[in-house]
């Protein structure tokens, strides 16, 4: 896309600009579209209907709270530590947005084409962690620390079996580029890597229960590492007030929601990009069909959205379905239960690969 | 090592179960009546705001007396003869100008004392229970039909009828005298 742009443009900073533009514009409405569908959903999944009197059916609820949010006075408390407590929300924001770069919407949508895209998306997600703890320090309260403690504890420790999955699944594809990898499953259901990839043989069903073991224990551990329902002690409402952001409010409180369910899409894109075929449709392609091949990179847009939605609509199921875990089991489902799954899970699909 | 399998198998099974349920209670129609929209029918004998049908009252201050919290203020005036204040729905004659009929919502205790006493049951309770007020003297309720220019007068039209009844009276006992006199 940067290319396309720079060639069209002839300047590198516009292109760099418009590049960036739209992963950020991609995350506001993420997270605007998110917070209606979390309430929306969580209502309904507790026979309620949520917002129902801001425009039709409370479309326009989440509008209403971020003007609120832009009005609201910048409280900042005496106590805090000003530089590290205005910096964390940025950082944190910062990391999931940059998380977006390497992401590919579509073949032609992607912010680089770098060639170990999975490996900076890893990397880039644990700027997270530096601003959760900046934040939960800095903000001088017990409960933002404990908060934040937690958290740092939790990301570190579940990025261990994610890692371990990204890794059997680079072996598998043999490429670290996340757009190289939604190429390999081109566009057909029973391409995806969750049924084995594109490669049919004897191999391909062989792999299929590992693909699918892989992709819980992906999943679950995606899921700890944005702090959602049923991992979300570090901003556990009934025990620590909000947790590392308990001090904030106003615009730097929307900036962690915003990283939050900028989050949830980015790690639902990684589990569609590494599983479900990443912006490849289920069913071919309608631009294909008729001839039209200009559309097709819209239809890989809209699939990879849908996906990745429908991934964050699961993590909204799972948060109306299980209680939220204690830190022990917390602990002991990461080291005693993924983590040693994740090995030899990956050790299996290391030897099918190598077949 | 078995355990550990089972509990896995158990972890997996269980939460599957639990997502079953979330997800049909997806599709279960919401409890939720949207109140302003939507109301919901109330019971029979509910007891609300207090409604004064003043063209039936008669004046007799009953109401006012049973009240347990003193919330409802009546002033009356007599009417002078000739003047025709109509009947009530129940043929009851009526004798009185109602000058003043306040019931302070605010007081109310919602007991429904009041209602009993009612001769020609022009007070009761209604239904409606939506009238909260910004102002505390917008809860002080006038039912009177008289506005109070007609009030002013039709007391000074009885202290008038009063005063000359009074002015008969002193007349008609100074006259025995005076006719009195001319015999003596």
């Amino acid at each position: 896309m940067y290319q396309y742009f720079y060639e069209l443009l002839g300047s590198e900073i516009l292109a760099t600009l418009i590049t960036a533009a739209v992963p950020l514009v991609n995350v506001l409405l993420a997270a605007l579209i998110g917070v209606y569908l979390e309430r929306k959903v969580s209502a309904h999944m507790q026979d309620r209907l949520g917002p129902m009197r801001t425009g039709w059916h409370g479309i326009f609820q989440t509008v209403a709270d971020f003007i609120k949010m832009l009005q609201k006075e910048d409280a900042v408390s005496t106590e805090v530590d000003k530089k590290l407590y205005n910096l964390a929300p940025v950082l944190v924001f910062t990391g999931s947005f940059a998380a977006y770069a390497v992401i590919p919407f579509s073949s032609k949508v992607i912010g680089t084409e770098a060639e170990v895209g999975i490996f900076y998306l890893l990397a880039i997600s644990s700027l997270v962690v530096a601003g959760i703890l900046m934040a939960g320090w800095s903000s001088n309260n017990k409960y933002s620390l404990l908060g934040a403690m937690r958290s740092a504890s939790q990301i570190i420790s579940y990025e261990i079996p994610t890692a371990i999955v990204v890794l059997s699944m680079v072996m598998y594809t043999g490429t670290l580029s996340l757009d190289k990898m939604s190429q390999m499953q081109t566009a057909y259901f029973w391409n995806w890597n969750i049924l084995g990839g594109a490669e049919f043989g004897f191999a391909k069903f062989l792999l299929i229960p590992f693909m699918i073991v892989g992709f819980i224990i992906i999943y679950i551990s995606t899921l700890a590492e944005v702090n959602r329902t049923p991992f979300d002690i570090p901003e556990a409402e009934s025990e620590l007030v909000a947790g590392y952001f308990t001090e904030y409010c106003g615009m730097k409180w929307a900036m962690f929601m915003l990283s939050e369910y900028g989050n949830m899409f980015a790690v639902s894109g990684l589990v569609t990009i590494l599983f479900f075929g990443g912006y490849q449709s289920p069913l071919g392609y309608f631009g294909d069909a008729i001839g039209v091949h200009w559309m097709i990179p819209f239809e890989q847009v809209f699939w990879f959205i849908a996906k990745g939605w429908f991934f964050v609509f699961v993590q909204m199921w799972l948060r109306w379905t299980l209680p939220r875990l204690r830190v022990d089991q917390l602990m002991s489902l990461c080291w005693k239960y993924l983590i040693p799954y994740a090995f030899v899970n990956l050790i299996i699909i290391g030897i099918i690969t190598l077949l | 090592m078995k355990q550990y399998l089972k509990n896995t198998w158990d972890g997996i099974w269980t939460v599957l179960i639990g997502m079953k349920i979330t997800f049909k209670h997806l599709f279960t129609p919401a409890v939720t009546i949207q109140y302003p929209d939507v109301k919901v029918p109330l019971p029979e004998r509910v007891r609300n705001r207090l409604y004064v049908n003043i063209d039936d009252c008669i004046g007799c201050d009953q109401c006012s007396r049973a009240c347990p919290v003193s919330c409802i203020e009546i002033e009356t005036t007599k009417a002078i003869p000739g003047e025709d204040l109509g009947t009530t729905s129940n043929g009851k004659k009526k004798a009185l100008w109602v000058t003043k009929f306040n019931i302070d919502i605010a007081k109310c205790c919602y007991c429904q004392l009041c209602v009993f006493p009612c001769p020609t049951e022009c007070i009761y309770m209604t239904d409606v229970y939506e009238f909260a007020e910004y102002e505390r003297e917008n809860l002080v309720y006038k039912f009177s039909a008289l506005t109070e220019t007609e009030a002013v007068e039709k007391k000074a039209n009885f202290e008038k009828f009063q005063a000359e009844k009074e002015a008969q009276k002193a007349a008609a006992a100074a006259k025995p005298k005076e006719e009195q006199k001319p015999v003596n």
